[in-house]
């Protein structure tokens, strides 16, 4: 007597989250049609860890993968989370503005390259202070250039999420897409606590934290588009699907008045209830984008 | 004096295009008019600190979702009404940059200041793309979030050379904090990795400004620094004119060969690598 064994979807789901960002970034591509540049064997570490007694990284903590998406032409920029908290210093953000670069340099020449950049950082290496600030300046304009022929596609999957200036990236990407374990803001909590004190942002109020930057609020708000499942195969589906979708008709970052009217309509007597927004914002966001 | 630094943005923007008082519907906070520089117009943007702000967290000066807004909608409608006449006759866009930082508060975390800020340097980079000359003239503090939202998509930087400028990621005793040093190392440190300095004159070597500025008291300029200070945006202006649109001019400068190795090295392997299929 065999009974039919139900196994959880869970179960053989692969994880996304639980990938480095170089498989995370290989996982997002065609079998076969990828391959790594300027990876570890090169060797291009950053020129200012050593000298303040940090341990450098071969790749820097940014990953290269250039190859097809469904087909068509790819470049994802992945930063790894487990060095230095993803953080932005001059030779990962410098690859990742060369690499937007390019792709815009082959989508000019006619083969639309898009972008998919894996946001897991805390924003601005503070050992690389003002070099970290002008790549993140860098790569904002270089994601703007790219955004004119080809998707720039953010995937925020967690845990360490997307702070800092890189969040502005992500505000300004043709598409975001994140997990639920996902958190995108400009300010961290411990910093808001520690700038305006524990009244404005209590940082050990767990809920609140995902209330506010979480995958699901922004999805749900309309800041981000589309919230997946933590399974790797699931984000690379929701990937191809934003590279066939193309260019967007207009971007977020175009429909200023929209959203500043929505804030010229909030009251700021007091605290905003997150989940109020949302409703407030979703019910006109939809069909805008 | 604390106070004092902070209005060096307002002092500068007056100064320059003779007005202080914020437009119809916008925000106290937020500074923008058309004025005379050389023998054309431009338009003129500052953030200032309103104490009054219904945002708590902006009083002081810093770049919250208001601001942000009220700056991408003025940049948005210049590159309209300038949209089919040529490059050389585009408005030039100033941005007059005394901000401490974006806003640090709950409220803003909500609205979703990562989107305001984006929609800000969308429409920096938006004009200068278009072919408008974005210059920025830090006259006071340019730190972090706020100068990303505010005047870091300029095609060439401005920045005057006294104690009072600020260019940076974090301020000290935050950075002291989370790198887990004291702000006297934080400081000794910042003359070793040029990257880390506090001190304008050593963010000139990282080769992305145009030029430093000098004024005796920048609260109080002559007529005659005022003169040389239009003058220098005048050059930037035409300077902007003859270069790219894009930010290369930042790594590819003098002082870029030097301190931006790091940034070189990898775009150029990048770059090898890319078409060598």
């Amino acid at each position: 007597m065999k009974t039919p064994t139900i196994i959880p979807d869970f179960v053989n789901r692969r994880s996304f989250i639980e990938l480095d960002a170089r498989a995370r970034a290989q996982s997002l591509f065609d079998e076969g049609a990828w391959k790594e540049l300027v990876g570890p064997f090169d060797s291009i570490e950053s020129p200012w860890l050593a000298k303040q007694g940090v341990a450098p990284q071969s790749d820097d903590g940014c990953i290269v993968i250039k190859g097809k998406i469904g087909g068509s032409p790819a470049v994802a920029i992945a930063f790894e989370g487990a060095f230095q908290g993803g953080s932005v210093g001059e030779v990962s953000g410098a690859k990742m503005t060369a690499a937007l670069d390019l792709a815009t340099r082959d989508s000019e020449a006619g083969k639309p390259t898009a972008a998919v950049l894996l946001l897991e950082t805390g924003g601005v290496r503070l050992q690389e202070a003002n070099l970290g600030l002008a790549a993140v300046a860098e790569i904002i304009s270089a994601a703007f250039a790219l955004r004119q022929h080809a998707p720039v596609i953010t995937i925020v999957a967690g845990t360490v999420g997307c702070f800092g200036g890189m969040s502005l990236v992500a505000g300004l990407s043709s598409y975001t897409i994140m997990t639920r374990e996902a958190r995108l803001g400009l300010n961290g909590p411990e910093v808001i606590e520690q700038e305006s004190g524990i009244d404005e942002f209590d940082s050990s109020d767990r809920a609140l934290i995902w209330a506010i930057n979480g995958g699901e609020q922004r999805v749900g708000m309309g800041l981000a588009d589309s919230l997946v499942e933590d399974d790797a195969g699931k984000i690379a589906a929701a990937v191809r699907d934003c590279v066939r979708q193309g260019v967007p008709e207009k971007h977020r970052t175009e429909q200023v008045e929209l959203y500043r009217a929505r804030i010229a309509a909030l009251d700021t007597s007091r605290q905003i209830d997150p989940a109020i927004l949302r409703q407030q914002w979703a019910s006109t966001t939809r069909g805008v984008r | 004096m604390k106070e004092q630094v902070e209005l060096r943005g307002k002092t500068w923007f007056k100064a320059l295009t003779g007005s202080n008082t914020p437009k119809n519907g916008d925000p106290n906070s937020v500074l923008a008019t058309t004025a005379a520089i050389g023998n054309e117009s431009a338009l003129f943007l500052c953030v200032v600190p309103d104490k009054d702000s219904r945002f708590p967290c902006v009083r002081d000066g810093q770049v919250g979702l208001e601001e942000a807004f009220t700056l991408a909608t003025h940049i948005r409608a210049v590159i309209a009404e300038d949209r089919d006449i040529p490059r050389e006759a585009k408005r030039s866009i100033i941005a007059i940059v005394d901000v401490k930082s974006q806003a640090y508060g709950r409220r803003e975390e909500t609205a979703g200041i990562f989107f305001a800020a984006a929609t800000s340097a969308d429409a920096y980079t938006s004009a200068r793309m278009a072919g408008h000359p974005v210059i920025s003239l830090v006259a006071g503090q340019a730190f972090s979030g706020g100068f990303l939202t505010h005047g870091y998509q300029a095609n060439r930087t401005l920045a005057f050379d006294d104690a009072g400028i600020v260019i940076h990621a974090m301020h000290k005793e935050a950075a002291a904090r989370i790198t887990r040093r004291s702000v006297a190392e934080l400081e000794k440190l910042g003359h070793e990795i040029t990257p880390m300095s506090y001190d304008v004159r050593d963010y000139a070597k990282l080769g992305l400004l145009f030029k430093l500025l000098h004024a005796e008291d920048p609260q109080h300029p002559t007529s005659n620094e005022v003169a040389e200070v239009k003058n220098a945006i005048a050059e930037a202006i035409a300077d902007a004119r003859k270069g790219k649109l894009d930010l290369s001019n930042r790594w590819e400068s003098g002082a870029a060969k030097e301190t931006r190795k790091g940034t070189l090295a990898v775009r150029a392997a990048l770059e090898a690598q890319w078409f060598n299929e």
